[in-house]
């Protein structure tokens, strides 16, 4: 068929476009020609194609396009939603009186199965609310129509009232009215008789029975096949009932189901079902992104996008991660900050070069004995990368073998990662460039301008070769 | 001014034409109404002939369920003719424009066969196919009475053992026409109904039997080989029928009717077209978009709800019917 291919021709289309960081008016003008003939060969009116797409073109235009995708691919996403908006809401469920029964009318054309989606109808709302309906045949006109709601009714376990079809289809529904009233039904389901929108007889009895009965709901049956006539269909019947929701039939078959859109656009009414299959439970709620996905026939397309999308935001979350990796303070940073501590000389000489230490009467008694450097060292060097990066890990079991490994007394693996733990908060609250809240450390803290130069010079340091490590690791991994 | 004289004079004139042509008009009130005034709005919004002119014009065959290619290709044909004829004037190009579309119309149709088809000796036999809701039984019903008053013996098959109350609504035309209906209890098999019927149409020696089908949608594939097995039981009694395979075509359906007219030919290979309910909304624009890709031709049409109102397809008065106002009478030839 003509659409065939249609996505193969549009990636053929956007091939050409280099990537840019906007949608522009030539991305929007040849991806617009794509979409308006999706649509139209989707039946989706030409009256309603033509608003659609001045709507999305006003949208598309300057919005700004994805990392990962180009900006055809990006307009179609924006049809996409849009179609989804327009087809309103999911799953709407039914209106109900405030008091039984309610009151459902079942109205459309001839053949579009009025009468087996009241049959699904009456087993979806015994299922789901465990509801006594009772079904009134309308349908004085059609031959056997009665006989079918009948067996219809049987299958699915629910009475019919009928009076033949001698009689006034208006009598026939106040007389069902009545018994239901008597029956205490807490549903009673109206099916009419197919008519044309233009039937003013027909329509007018439809207009009685409305009056008569008072309906919570009066859903449109549509066949989803139906062309471009659904808008006048559907504007039909909703200017004389004003209809409060929309049926959508025969969604088991090849259609593409522009009627949907159509429909929708020109009543503003809720879909509210579909039926898909001739069993009685095929009756489902209405979705409007899988019914945008129908009438767009992109599905491969679709799916693409998604997953450009989706590996977007795989990109974005892996790079936040790192973000936070390199922020967070991990034994491998201590081992690093203890490396660039010893390279600079013995603990004693570096603390009395930090101005304000010097001379500084707490710092009498603060010695580092060079070998503590080295046991914390073989500390860190018995866990495993795992422990070394997530510190969280090392319960009682594991110190005990961090402490055999290392030839270390436990309560010195202990306090180490005591130590560890305040240096973490530390680093914390430096990486982000805070100092304050140090002032009380080392005695008189670190005070003025060099100190803090000393400081940061040691973080960003740190903050490279972490950088550097991370880096390598990748390399490794791949 | 040449335009306004000539729908005055259609509008007008009245001359006696014959019923059938009556009833066209009667039943594509509606459809007409929709594409002629369309039409005519169109060449009043247009004082000089331009693109833009051509583009509505292409999306008004759209508007017709033409379908998009089929829309494109004429529009580009009536841009062509109207540059040859060098028409300027939108009254002029109007003229040329209608006289395009009603050749076209008649073009696609010209080497198709239209007529129905009968046995030279022993019953014929009708299958018809098509979607659910299409109108199939309800063409049966009328088409049995019209060949009642053709005074021919005629027999149904209830070949829907599916649908709920389907054998019922067969029963009760037969019951309105006088025709004998052969059927068993429902959820049967519809091979056999139809095994049954045929035996029964040879043994009676009956003119015509018509065969009613459950709906299905022709993605459908095991009830598309349902279908497969009715034709060739059908086949292997009476070797030279189905005389006529006929789909039965709501005229409201979409794109979508292009689907079911290739695949029911495929599995079936229809020999025409029913097409039902066009006098609704449906502006016919399908037909002309089955006969281009498809050389499927119409063979009937459904105007109303009355038992006379299936027609033969004719589609000079089918275009006539449809572009009435726009054209001068065709009642000359």
């Amino acid at each position: 068929m003509a659409f065939e291919g249609l996505s193969e021709r549009l990636q053929k289309a956007f091939a050409g476009l280099r990537r840019k960081g906007k949608v522009t008016e030539a991305d929007v003008r040849d991806t617009m020609r794509e979409i308006r003939l999706a649509l139209l060969e989707a039946d989706v009116n030409f009256g309603v194609v033509k608003t659609f797409i001045k709507a999305v073109r006003e949208k598309a235009l300057g919005a700004e396009v994805l990392d990962s995708l180009t900006p055809g691919q990006q307009i179609i996403k924006i049809v996409n939603d849009e179609l989804i908006a327009t087809m309103g809401e999911a799953a709407v469920p039914l209106n109900k009186s405030p008091h039984i029964p309610t009151v459902i009318m079942m109205v459309g054309l001839q053949g579009a199965g009025k009468t087996t989606t009241v049959g699904k109808l009456s087993k979806y709302l015994i299922d789901n609310e465990k509801a006594r309906p009772l079904l009134i045949a309308a349908d004085v006109y059609r031959p056997a129509a009665i006989d079918q709601l009948q067996v219809v009714g049987a299958s699915v376990g629910v009475p019919v009232f009928e009076l033949g079809t001698e009689v006034d289809p208006r009598d026939i529904v106040r007389q069902g009215l009545a018994q239901a009233d008597l029956q205490h039904n807490d549903y009673v389901i109206i099916d009419t008789a197919g008519r044309l929108q233009i039937d003013e007889k027909l329509m007018t009895e439809l207009a009685d029975i409305k009056a008569i009965a008072n309906p919570d709901e009066i859903l449109l049956v549509v066949d989803s096949m139906t062309g471009q006539a659904a808008t006048e269909v559907a504007a039909g019947f909703n200017e004389r009932l004003d209809l409060t929701g929309v049926v959508l039939t025969k969604l088991d078959g090849d259609t593409r189901g522009g009627a949907a859109l159509s429909i929708r656009q020109v009543t503003g009414k809720p879909i509210k079902f579909i039926g898909q299959g001739e069993k009685m439970d095929a009756l489902d709620v209405f979705y409007p992104d899988r019914m945008a996905n129908r009438i767009l026939g992109m599905g491969d397309m679709l799916t693409l996008i998604d997953k450009a999308q989706k590996n977007f935001d795989e990109k974005q979350a892996l790079e936040v991660a790192e973000k936070i990796k390199e922020n967070t303070f991990d034994f491998n940073d201590f081992l690093d900050q203890m490396d660039q501590v010893s390279n600079m000389g013995s603990f004693d000489d570096i603390m009395k070069m930090i101005p304000g230490l010097a001379n500084n009467p707490a710092m009498k008694n603060f010695h580092v004995d060079p070998k503590d450097v080295a046991h914390q060292k073989a500390i860190v060097y018995s866990m495993t990368p795992a422990e070394r990066e997530d510190p969280d890990l090392l319960n009682p079991s594991r110190r005990r073998r961090i402490a055999a490994g290392s030839g270390r007394p436990i309560v010195e693996v202990n306090r180490m990662i005591k130590q560890f733990n305040q240096s973490k908060q530390m680093m914390s609250q430096m990486y982000k460039g805070n100092f304050s809240g140090m002032e009380g450390l080392m005695g008189g803290g670190i005070q003025g301008k060099l100190g803090k130069m000393a400081m940061n010079n040691m973080v960003r340091k740190q903050k490279k070769n972490k950088k550097k490590r991370l880096k390598n690791m990748k390399r490794f991994k791949s | 001014m040449g335009l306004f004289d000539r729908i005055k004079k259609a509008f007008g004139g009245g001359e006696a034409e014959p019923a059938v042509v009556d009833k066209y008009d009667a039943g594509l009130e509606k459809s007409r109404s929709t594409f002629g005034d369309k039409l005519n709005a169109l060449f009043a919004n247009f004082r000089t002939v331009d693109e833009d002119f051509f583009d509505d014009l292409e999306e008004m065959l759209i508007g017709a369920d033409v379908g998009y290619e089929t829309a494109v290709r004429l529009s580009d044909e009536l841009r062509e003719s109207v540059k040859l004829q060098n028409a300027k004037k939108p009254a002029e190009v109007a003229q040329v424009i209608v006289a395009k579309l009603v050749d076209l119309y008649g073009e696609a149709g010209a080497s198709e066969d239209n007529t129905l088809h009968y046995a030279e000796s022993g019953p014929t036999i009708f299958l018809f196919v098509g979607v659910n809701g299409a109108g199939k039984t309800t063409t049966i019903g009328k088409l049995a009475h019209q060949l009642k008053e053709e005074g021919k013996s005629v027999l149904l098959a209830a070949g829907d053992t599916f649908r709920a109350g389907a054998i019922e609504q067969l029963q009760e035309w037969g019951r309105r026409d006088g025709v004998p209906v052969v059927a068993t209890e429902a959820g049967g098999d519809p091979a056999a109904v139809v095994y049954d019927a045929v035996q029964r149409a040879k043994a009676e020696q009956v003119d015509v039997l018509l065969v009613d089908t459950a709906g299905r949608l022709q993605n459908k594939v095991n009830l598309m080989k349902e279908l497969d097995k009715i034709r060739r039981v059908i086949v292997r009694e009476l070797p030279d029928a189905p005389q006529e395979v006929l789909l039965v075509l709501d005229a409201t359906t979409g794109q979508n009717a292009l689907s079911q007219a290739k695949e029911f030919n495929q599995t079936t290979q229809i020999t025409g077209i029913v097409l039902t309910k066009l006098d609704g909304s449906g502006k016919g624009g399908i037909v002309l978009a089955i006969r281009n890709e498809l050389h499927v031709p119409v063979k009937m049409v459904g105007l109303g709800e009355g038992m006379d109102d299936l027609q033969a397809f004719d589609p000079n008065k089918f275009v006539y019917g449809l572009f009435k106002g726009l054209i001068d009478a065709p009642a000359e030839d």
